[in-house]
This record gives structure tokens, sequence and C-alpha cells, in this order.
């Protein structure tokens, strides 16, 4: 694995969003107006709701974390859709470049991307309205690395979606966090859901980061099992995504498609 | 003790290529020698296209083997890949990067030494300096055929497939990139896979041309007398009783 190579995948990302308002812009737009609205509905809770409990670290906590994990999402697939978008596949994948490095010029992208993110949110979640990462402990630090995973993870499978279903599968792609967060119990404890849904949670890692993050907000103490147990899922759903894309690719590669992939399908 | 023989820049064996019931490629076997420009020649549809993207690993043979100056592509893709380049027109390179950055971009994936260098070079060998700060995606075609080959050259690959490279050139344009390609064939050991439907330019730069028709190379020769040796009297003529009538040839 040459990092040369990955780093050109890197810099060609920083190329593009150097040059460009409309990429720079929805690094810390959509999150900061995110934080600032739930900043206040949690303000607002807070004033009408007994004040031993303090919705501020449990409900906008948990939306910065989900946002979070949703910017490492995007910033693989974006990396990716830049390929999609400029029909570069022919000269990207006809080079020495490998699955592995390519794969990881877009995670190297996403980290640089949505550290933008984070690092707006948190500004704006404290300054603002109080919300210390220091009420979390040092559980912060193994929460929001099973969050970047499970980002990680999500946005290397979405991106190997549209490589075999074509660039119109990226309207499959964009809300596919909103489908997994009833189940990974963002904004409720899990215990909230029916059973099937508990089912579906049970296999989810952020699941375990926020009934842990919602846990030690009250004052209780964690158990490392479930984050461990978390963290080692959210690494096999890496190890999958990037199996699924390397399968993907080689069938690209043998049917033909990635060759003429603006026709979206063979038949 | 014998010498060992240096390997051909580019050995295709018994290449076959097949979609569903639809034979693209039928068994080819070729090679290009170093220093070597080599017309791969045939109507639309023939399997030209398809058999360069094999080449450049973007789409697996159905059977055969491709082998780039020795290197398996089947079994070691990067290494294979790292001296060989291309340029086609319907592949520019991306229209929202400037020259400069995407010849910078695709200088680190061939891992170029001495890139600054290198890029200067490029940009000086196909007039491009003063595009350097300009976004591919508002060059004129010319232009970006420029850019294409200046990306294609940056890493002095041993073999360069070019898929029509000067279609979308006016002919003094044509020329002067024709030249520039036949210099640098001759000046390092590079060799050359080049597919045109202009057959005055197979002529005047090829040094061997293969007929492809139906997924099969018909003939093969010097492009200067190979329409003689036919009862042809220019290789276009020549070119024309492939596309229409190729089992009158295959029965020769």
């Amino acid at each position: 694995m040459s990092l040369t190579r990955t780093l050109a995948v890197v810099l060609r990302q920083f190329y593009l969003i150097r040059g460009s308002f409309s990429r720079v812009f929805p690094l810390f737009a959509w999150v900061a107006i995110d934080m600032v609205l739930w900043g206040f509905i949690t303000r607002y809770l807070n004033s009408i709701t007994a004040a031993e409990f303090n919705f501020v670290p449990a409900l906008l906590g948990a939306v910065l974390l989900w946002d979070f994990l949703v910017r490492v999402m995007q910033g693989v697939t974006m990396a990716f859709f830049e390929d999609v978008w400029s029909r570069n596949f022919l000269n990207i994948f006809a080079t020495p470049l490998s699955i592995s490095e390519y794969l990881g010029g877009l995670v190297v992208s996403s980290i640089a991307t949505s550290s933008v993110g984070l690092v707006v949110m948190l500004v704006l979640t404290t300054t603002i309205f109080g919300l210390s990462f220091l009420s979390y402990g040092l559980m912060i630090v193994p929460y929001l690395l099973i969050l970047f995973m499970c980002g990680i993870a999500l946005g290397i499978f979405s991106s190997a979606v549209v490589l075999r279903m074509g660039p119109a599968a990226e309207w499959f792609i964009w809300p596919l966090p909103a489908l997994i967060s009833p189940f990974a119990g963002v904004f409720y404890p899990v215990a909230t859901l029916p059973k099937w849904m508990q089912g579906v949670s049970a296999v989810l890692p952020p699941s375990y980061v926020f009934e842990g993050m919602r846990t030690v907000v009250t004052g209780h103490s964690v158990s490392p099992g479930p984050i461990l147990w978390g963290g080692c899922l959210a690494a096999v759903y890496i190890l999958l995504a990037c199996w699924f894309f390397t399968r993907t690719y080689r069938y690209a590669v043998r049917s033909g498609l990635l060759a003429r992939y603006s026709a979206e399908n063979l038949s | 003790m014998a010498p060992r023989s240096i390997p051909a820049v580019l050995a295709v064996e018994k290449l076959r290529k097949i979609y569903g019931d639809i034979t693209a490629l039928d068994g080819i076997s070729f090679s290009v020698g170093h220093n070597e420009i080599v017309g791969l020649v045939g109507p639309n549809g023939a399997g030209k296209t398809t058999t360069i993207n094999m080449v450049l690993g973007v789409l697996a043979p159905s059977a055969g083997t491709i082998e780039i100056a020795g290197v398996d592509i089947a079994t070691n893709r990067s290494r294979a890949l790292q001296d060989t380049n291309f340029a086609a027109v319907y592949a520019p390179l991306p229209g929202n990067l400037s020259v400069y950055e995407n010849l910078r971009v695709f200088g680190l994936i061939y891992s170029v030494d001495d890139l600054a260098e290198r890029i200067q070079t490029v940009l000086e060998q196909f007039e491009l300096e003063r595009f350097r700060n300009v976004k591919c995606g508002v060059l004129s075609s010319g232009e970006q055929t420029r850019v294409g080959l200046a990306k294609a050259m940056l890493n002095r690959p041993q073999l360069l497939l070019l898929d029509e490279p000067t279609a979308s050139l006016d002919p003094a344009a044509a020329r002067d990139i024709r030249a520039r390609i036949h210099e640098f064939a001759t000046q390092g050991s590079t060799g050359i896979l080049w597919t045109s439907h202009n057959m005055y330019e197979v002529q005047e730069i090829c040094d061997r041309v293969l007929f492809l028709s139906h997924g099969r190379i018909l003939l093969e020769g010097d492009p200067r007398t190979l329409p003689h040796e036919h009862g042809k009297d220019s290789l276009e003529e020549l070119f024309v009783t492939v596309a229409r009538e190729p089992l009158s040839l295959e029965a020769n």
C-alpha cells in the first residue's frame, strides 16, 4: 500500500474544497443550524421540566454525536461522489491505485471534513448552550471512536451501493442515517422501543454509545463491556463494508460496468 | 550463456471477452515491442476499446492473459499499471480541477519522481503553460486532448495506450501531436498501442497495424505495404473491405 497514492486522493479532495464555496459551506452550515435548533429546544425543555435533569448533555450532546456520525459518512460518500459526478472512474481506476489506497484516501478526506463539522458544533454548543464534553468523562473518546468507525463503514457501504446501482442511487444513500437513528436510540433509551426494534438496536454500535452516554449524564457508572462490544461490532462493519466495496468493484470490472458506468446498468 | 530476451512492452495472449451471448473479443493475441507504435484499427464495435479497457485493468477478460513488461496484470495489477498510461477522448480529466492540479494528483498516483519538474516539462511539451491554473472544464476539446496527453506521458510509461488521440483536433494540431507522440516513442523505450479511424494517420505513424473485426484480428502488417499485399490502393480502401466484407479477407 502506497501512502503517496492515498494522499493523492486526499489532495484531489482538498483542491476541490479549497476552490469551492458550495463545498466549504455544507461542512459547517447544516450542523451549525442543527446545534442552534436543538440547543434552544433543550433550553426550553430545561425550563419546563424538573430542575435536577439537564437536557443539554443528554439531548443536545446526542444530536451532536449523531451529526458527527452523519458527517463522517458524508465525508466518505462526498469524496466518492466527486469521481461519479466528474465521470472519473476510468482515469482513476486505470492507474496503479489499489482499492485499499482509494478507500484509505476517502477515509482520510472524511477525517478532515468531519473534523471541521465537529469543531464548529463544539464551539457553538459550548459557548452558547454550555455543553461540556467533560461531563461525559473519558468515555467521550470511545464514543467518538465508535461513531467515527460506524460513519466510515456506512460511507464505504453507501459508495459501494452507488458503484453497483449507478449515479441515480445516491438518493438511496442520503436518508440512510435517518433510517438508522430510530433504532440507534439517539434521543431515547432503547428500552422505549418494541422488542423487535430492540433486536435491531442490539446489532447497531451507536445504540451502545447513546445508552452509555445517557448512563453517564444521569450520574451512574458505565460498565466497559457494552462499549467494547459496540467497538467490536463497528470494526466488523468496517471490514464488511470494505469487503462489499471490493466485491462490487470486482463485479463492475468483470461485467464491464466500470468501463461503461454512465450507462448505470448493462441491460 | 544466451542473453535474456527483453519482454515485449505488451503481450496479449488468447484474449477473450464474452457478454452473455455476445463475443466481443474472440481470442486475440498480439504484442507491442519497445519503441514500436502499433495501430489497432477496425470498424465501430470491432473490439478496440474493449481491448484497451482490458489492458488498463478496468475490464476483466473472460479468458487469456495480458502482460505489461513481463508483469501479469491479473496477478500484479498495481505493478503492471505503474508503467502504463493512456489518453482517450472519452475519458477527459476532471473539469473541476485546474491543469496543474490534475497533473499533480495523477503524478502522485503514478509516484512520479521530481514531480514539479516533470509537470513543468510536459506543460512546456504540450504548450499548456498558459493554462496551468485554468480549470480543465473550460478548455477547448483540443486543449483538453493535450492535457490528457500530458497526463499520459507524465510517468514516462513503458506502455502508452492512445484511443483516438487526435479525434477532436484540427489537421494542423493533429499533425503536431502525432510528431510529439512519435518523438516520445523514439526517444525512450515506450511502446504505443494506438487506435484511430484516420488511416492516413495510421499509415504515417504506425510501425505495424492490426485490423480488428468482430473481435478477431483479421490482418496484421506494415501499414505502408499491407494494402498492396491485399490488392488495395490504400489503407482506407482496405479498412472499408475489412468493415464490409471481412469474410473475403478471412478466406485469403
